[in-house]
């Protein structure tokens, strides 16, 4: 494993195969337990460092950490020294001159976190930039369909939505086609981005045609703003065209799963009911989030000596 | 117990320890241990009620393959099935930083649990008592026994913490810089102890 984990591009299958068994093995050692806490990295720290705002993963991060017993510090940029103008850059080292062993970085600009680990010893994790990659969610998401189905490779999963600006998607296509998933991309053409031919994927523009197929159904948000500026007519007709409803789920087979990153848009990309059936993984998914980001804490702090 | 006689070693090849035979009789006569132990101290079958009350937790990887030896053994001696389990203890050392990561392995307790019940921890060498230590961290996770021994195949001495095995299959005095090296038919396709020269 390496000291940091910026993209899920840059994971073997040897590496992103031990970040899941190693999840599976701590929500097997934490299962029916009353103490959910394991002393493994204590006396070390672990910052959030978040540039913006995300309750769930930084809530998620940072009970990771606490399970595994580790000293959190979360930064918020709001209101912080930020604000009044200083760099990411002296934020990291300053952050670090106080003994962190951990940066988990969010941030609004694809590629800040790969800046960050240039200037920092500890390890970096990103948890988010711009509209590059999101590894832990496309780790946790691949986590859920191995645990649901029992197997990654062959699996075929549909993403539908706005792969655009979704760094959530750009990490589950790379992670999925690595771990030898095949991945289906479902949208308007003018929320695909520019180069997706390259990419280890299909693409369609019709969803009724590719659901009967899909083994695993992935629903992207729509972000507010986009419904707005002109990449589809109305939000009504995307709903129409992309969005799965009770109806659209009856052409799954049997056992597929409806997976959504969260938080959903309930009525606008995914219907109520749709959300909450039993093929939903959408809350089994925010659990696995935990045990997943304790896996990648474990493998890279564990055996950093500093 | 560690002052039973040890059985006699069939030296077959320099550095072999324990011969695939010897290991067998060592495992046997743990398991009889066990039984005198923990039924009462009557001897073999007299108070097996004892024995229900106990649990063989091995610590992986070759702990777990021994314990459930140990129990087959208790089983076969006394009519008395025993409890099973492993305690995967990677996540509680404190060698971490030093030696890097491991992955990690399985922890399986019996359905009974491990409440009010007497624990044996099994591994197969006893060395610095580190992982020992660790396991015993681990347990207080689970639960809480009525009481926790110790068995393990080999005890090597140097030790680093005040721990001390209740079943002890070989007492090997050894130099810091011999290595003790225990093969199981289940992990490594054949049943040996062997020394070895070379730093650890």
């Amino acid at each position: 494993m390496k000291r940091h984990l910026l993209d899920a591009a840059d994971l073997d299958r040897a590496d992103a195969t031990l970040v899941l068994d190693t999840a599976a093995q701590i929500d097997q050692a934490l299962a029916g337990r009353e103490v959910k806490k394991l002393p493994t990295l204590r006396g070390r720290t672990v910052v959030n460092l978040f540039y913006e705002d995300s309750t769930r993963t930084r809530i998620s991060f940072e009970l990771a950490a606490k399970r595994l017993s580790a000293d959190v510090i979360n930064f918020s940029a709001k209101g912080s020294s930020v604000s009044k103008g200083e760099s990411l850059k002296d934020t990291a080292l300053t952050l670090e001159a106080m003994g962190s062993d951990a940066i988990v970085v969010r941030h609004g600009a694809s590629g800040a976190p790969h800046r960050l680990a240039h200037w920092v010893r500890g390890s970096v994790v990103n948890a988010g930039d711009g509209t590059h990659e999101h590894p832990t969610q496309a780790l946790l998401d691949a986590y859920t369909i191995r645990h649901r189905l029992g197997r990654l490779d062959g699996v075929r999963v549909v993403i539908v939505g706005d792969v655009l600006h979704s760094r959530v998607a750009r990490s589950n296509v790379w992670l999925l086609s690595t771990l030898g998933a095949q991945v289906t991309l479902v949208a308007p053409p003018t929320l695909l981005p520019v180069g997706v031919g390259s990419w280890p994927v299909e693409v369609s523009y019709d969803l009724d045609a590719v659901l009967p197929k899909a083994d695993a159904v992935m629903m992207l948000r729509v972000q507010a703003e986009r419904m707005n500026a002109s990449f589809f007519p109305s939000a009504r007709e995307y709903s129409r065209r992309y969005g799965l409803d009770a109806h659209r789920m009856a052409a799954l087979s049997d056992d597929a799963i409806v997976m959504h990153p969260g938080p959903m848009n309930r009525g606008m990309e995914i219907a109520a009911d749709v959300a909450d059936s039993v093929r939903s993984t959408i809350v089994e998914q925010v659990g696995n989030g935990v045990s997943v980001r304790m896996a990648v804490l474990y493998l890279l702090l564990g055996g950093a000596s500093s | 117990m560690a002052s039973s006689p040890e059985p006699a070693q069939s030296q077959s090849a320099p550095g072999v320890l324990l011969a695939p035979a010897d290991v067998a009789r060592v495992v046997d006569r743990m398991a009889h241990q066990l039984i005198e132990k923990c039924a009462g101290g009557g001897g073999v079958g007299e108070d097996a009620a004892g024995l229900a009350d106990l649990v063989l937790v091995g610590i992986p990887t070759r702990g777990a393959p021994l314990a459930r030896r140990l129990a087959a053994r208790v089983e076969a001696f006394s009519g008395t099935a025993v409890d099973v389990g492993t305690v995967d203890i990677t996540l509680y050392r404190d060698d971490l930083r030093l030696r890097g990561v491991r992955a990690l392995e399985d922890t399986v307790l019996p359905p009974a649990g491990i409440d009010g019940r007497l624990v044996v921890l099994v591994d197969d060498v006893l060395f610095s008592g580190r992982s020992v230590r660790a396991a015993l961290d681990a347990l207080r996770d689970l639960g809480r026994p009525r009481a926790v021994q110790l068995a393990v195949l080999v005890d090597r001495g140097h030790r680093e913490l005040p721990i001390r095995a209740d079943y002890v299959g070989k007492n090997v005095p050894t130099a810091r810089t011999q290595q003790v090296r225990v093969h199981l038919t289940e992990v490594d396709g054949t049943d040996e102890v062997l020394v070895t020269e070379g730093a650890a």
